[in-house]
């Protein structure tokens, strides 16, 4: 695939190098030593570092304030942006005025719903959805034009991401919802958390037998798991998460203390496994709220270090 | 048949609303919310009791057949007497009803109700929003179900990932929209409409407040 931007992570894509990204999630509050030293901690070892937008539509700190801290740091961000608070308006807005900052990676998305968060009675705006955000910022992108057609002054320069679930049912829409979103003008995605690796290698089946793996990049999701604990909370109460019987007897079969370890090393083992996927093309290592592990996952997957490029 | 469906409001807020109003006329409908049970004549014959003994003076009470409808205020004629003893109407219809009576006798309104939603009866007590009169029907792409009233987001390229057992992620006791779609558009073997990119919507299909006025003849 040819690369249109100046982006690091479609550039290392481009050559063919696993990519892996990773995720922080900003502060309910306005210190920004959360975010740096959480990037601190990662920075090594992964291409990309994804910031989310108000994850389970808890307020916090805005995710283009903390791409700019990534920016500032020499580092590169993958700006999270929802459909749920914004309009056409504000979103058309931001991603120019990320644009301005040198954020060169956005990650379309039509967020949690309200009702997961601390403002269960605010309103969803949900004006357009991701697939329509994608397609937005490549018109701006590549015919530098807002949505009413109008003239940009200055084009944002966005590898376009989106995310895919190929969990959730019904199963068999979920490929040809990824070939609606490579129309839209998505180029990478992210999948949601893998634990049951037989149904995400039937749906990369699907995938390859169309080509979309040829027309965008597929980063394989992975969530280490902390605790028995988590594998079951994950099972019963995250909708579209599948999370299979023997995850959670694997884990209940270490003493309490270990069970951490045990969830890091079947981390590891489901990258080693997803490598040999045809059409996975890197990995997105979301530990949550757990980064200082992403750097003993990428280097254990044999993932590390990370390709230099100019 | 569509319904104003409709849901009592609190004890302690229509207190709070009837705070120094002490003569009250009460008016229910035998339309929507005699059937949905929120404002017959049972309702408006258990706030009067309720309000009596808080020491409120009930000046009367009636049951409109039709609150909504121009002839309420005919109707209301015959109370004339009781309603102006009082200095305020509480009427337990749907807002439709509240805002039709307020507009003919020019008195001070207390809702007892809040309005849901305009409902379709699918089963018996049951009743269903599925339209919200957006002004930019796309039903015709989508098997006949509006993903746009439907889908908590309002999604209408597809379903969201948290689709749950073919139900929504935010409440197990409603249908995934996008699910009953695909499942339609099968059965219809039109799963290819399912394929086409919707653009992003026009929100003023017909820019609120809506107005109709009926063009000469």
């Amino acid at each position: 695939m040819i690369v249109k931007t100046p982006s690091k992570l479609e550039k290392i894509l481009s050559e063919g190098h696993y990519g892996v990204t990773s995720e922080c999630g900003p502060p309910r509050g306005s210190n920004p030593e959360h975010i740096i030293k959480k990037a601190e901690l990662i920075k090594d070892h992964v291409d990309a570092i994804n910031i989310t937008d108000n994850q389970t539509s808890m307020t916090r700190l805005c995710s283009l304030a903390a791409c700019i801290r990534l920016k500032l740091m020499g580092l590169e961000p993958v700006l999270q942006m929802v459909t749920r608070d914004r309009n056409r308006i504000a979103l058309q807005s931001d991603i120019l005025g990320a644009a301005s900052f040198d954020i060169y990676n956005i990650l379309c998305l039509s967020g949690d719903h309200n009702s997961f968060g601390d403002c269960p009675q605010g309103q969803n705006v949900h004006d357009i959805d991701s697939m329509q955000l994608a397609q937005m910022v490549r018109l701006m992108r590549d015919e530098g034009k807002f949505l009413s057609g109008d003239e940009l002054d200055g084009k944002p320069q966005m590898f376009v991401g989106a995310a895919a679930n190929p969990f959730a049912d019904p199963f068999e829409i979920r490929v040809p919802r990824l070939a609606k979103k490579v129309a839209a003008g998505v180029e990478f995605i992210q999948t949601q958390c893998i634990y049951n690796l037989d149904k995400f290698e039937k749906w990369m089946k699907g995938v390859v037998d169309r080509g979309l793996h040829e027309k965008c990049y597929i980063l394989a999701g992975l969530t280490p798991m902390k605790s028995v604990g988590m594998a079951k909370y994950m099972q019963k109460r995250v909708p579209g998460m599948d999370v299979p019987d023997e995850i959670i007897t694997r884990l209940q079969g270490v003493e309490k203390g270990k069970q951490a370890d045990e969830g890091i090393k079947i981390c590891i083992e489901s990258i080693q496994r997803l490598k040999e996927v045809e059409g996975v093309k890197g990995f997105h290592i979301m530990a949550i709220e757990w980064e200082e592990k992403v750097p003993e996952i990428v280097e254990a997957a044999g993932l590390y270090p990370r390709p230099k490029i100019d | 048949m569509i319904r104003s469906i409709t849901q009592k409001k609190s004890e302690e807020a229509i207190d709070l609303l009837l705070n120094g109003l002490n003569r009250i006329f009460i008016i229910g409908c035998g339309t929507c919310t005699t059937l949905t049970r929120t404002g017959g004549e049972p309702e408006v014959r258990a706030l009067k009791e309720i309000l009596s003994q808080k020491g409120k003076i009930i000046t009367g009470t009636t049951v409109v057949p039709v609150a909504c409808d121009n002839l309420t205020r005919d109707f209301l004629r015959e109370f004339g007497a009781q309603i102006d003893q009082a200095n305020c109407l509480l009427i337990t219809s749907c807002a439709f009803g509240v805002q039709t009576i307020a507009r003919q006798l020019r008195k001070m309104v207390v809702p007892a109700l809040d309005t849901l939603f305009i409902g379709k009866e699918t089963g018996f007590g049951m009743f269903d929003e599925i339209c919200t009169q957006c002004g930019t029907c796309i039903i015709g792409e989508t098997g006949g179900i509006c993903p746009v009233t439907n889908c908590h987001k309002g999604l209408v390229n597809g379903p969201c990932g948290g689709t749950n057992h073919g139900k929504c992620e935010i409440d197990v006791a409603k249908d995934c929209v996008w699910t009953l779609i695909y499942n339609r558009l099968k059965e219809l073997e039109r799963l290819d409409a399912m394929r086409k990119y919707q653009k992003p919507r026009n929100h003023q299909g017909e820019p609120k407040p809506g107005k109709f006025k009926l063009p000469a003849a």
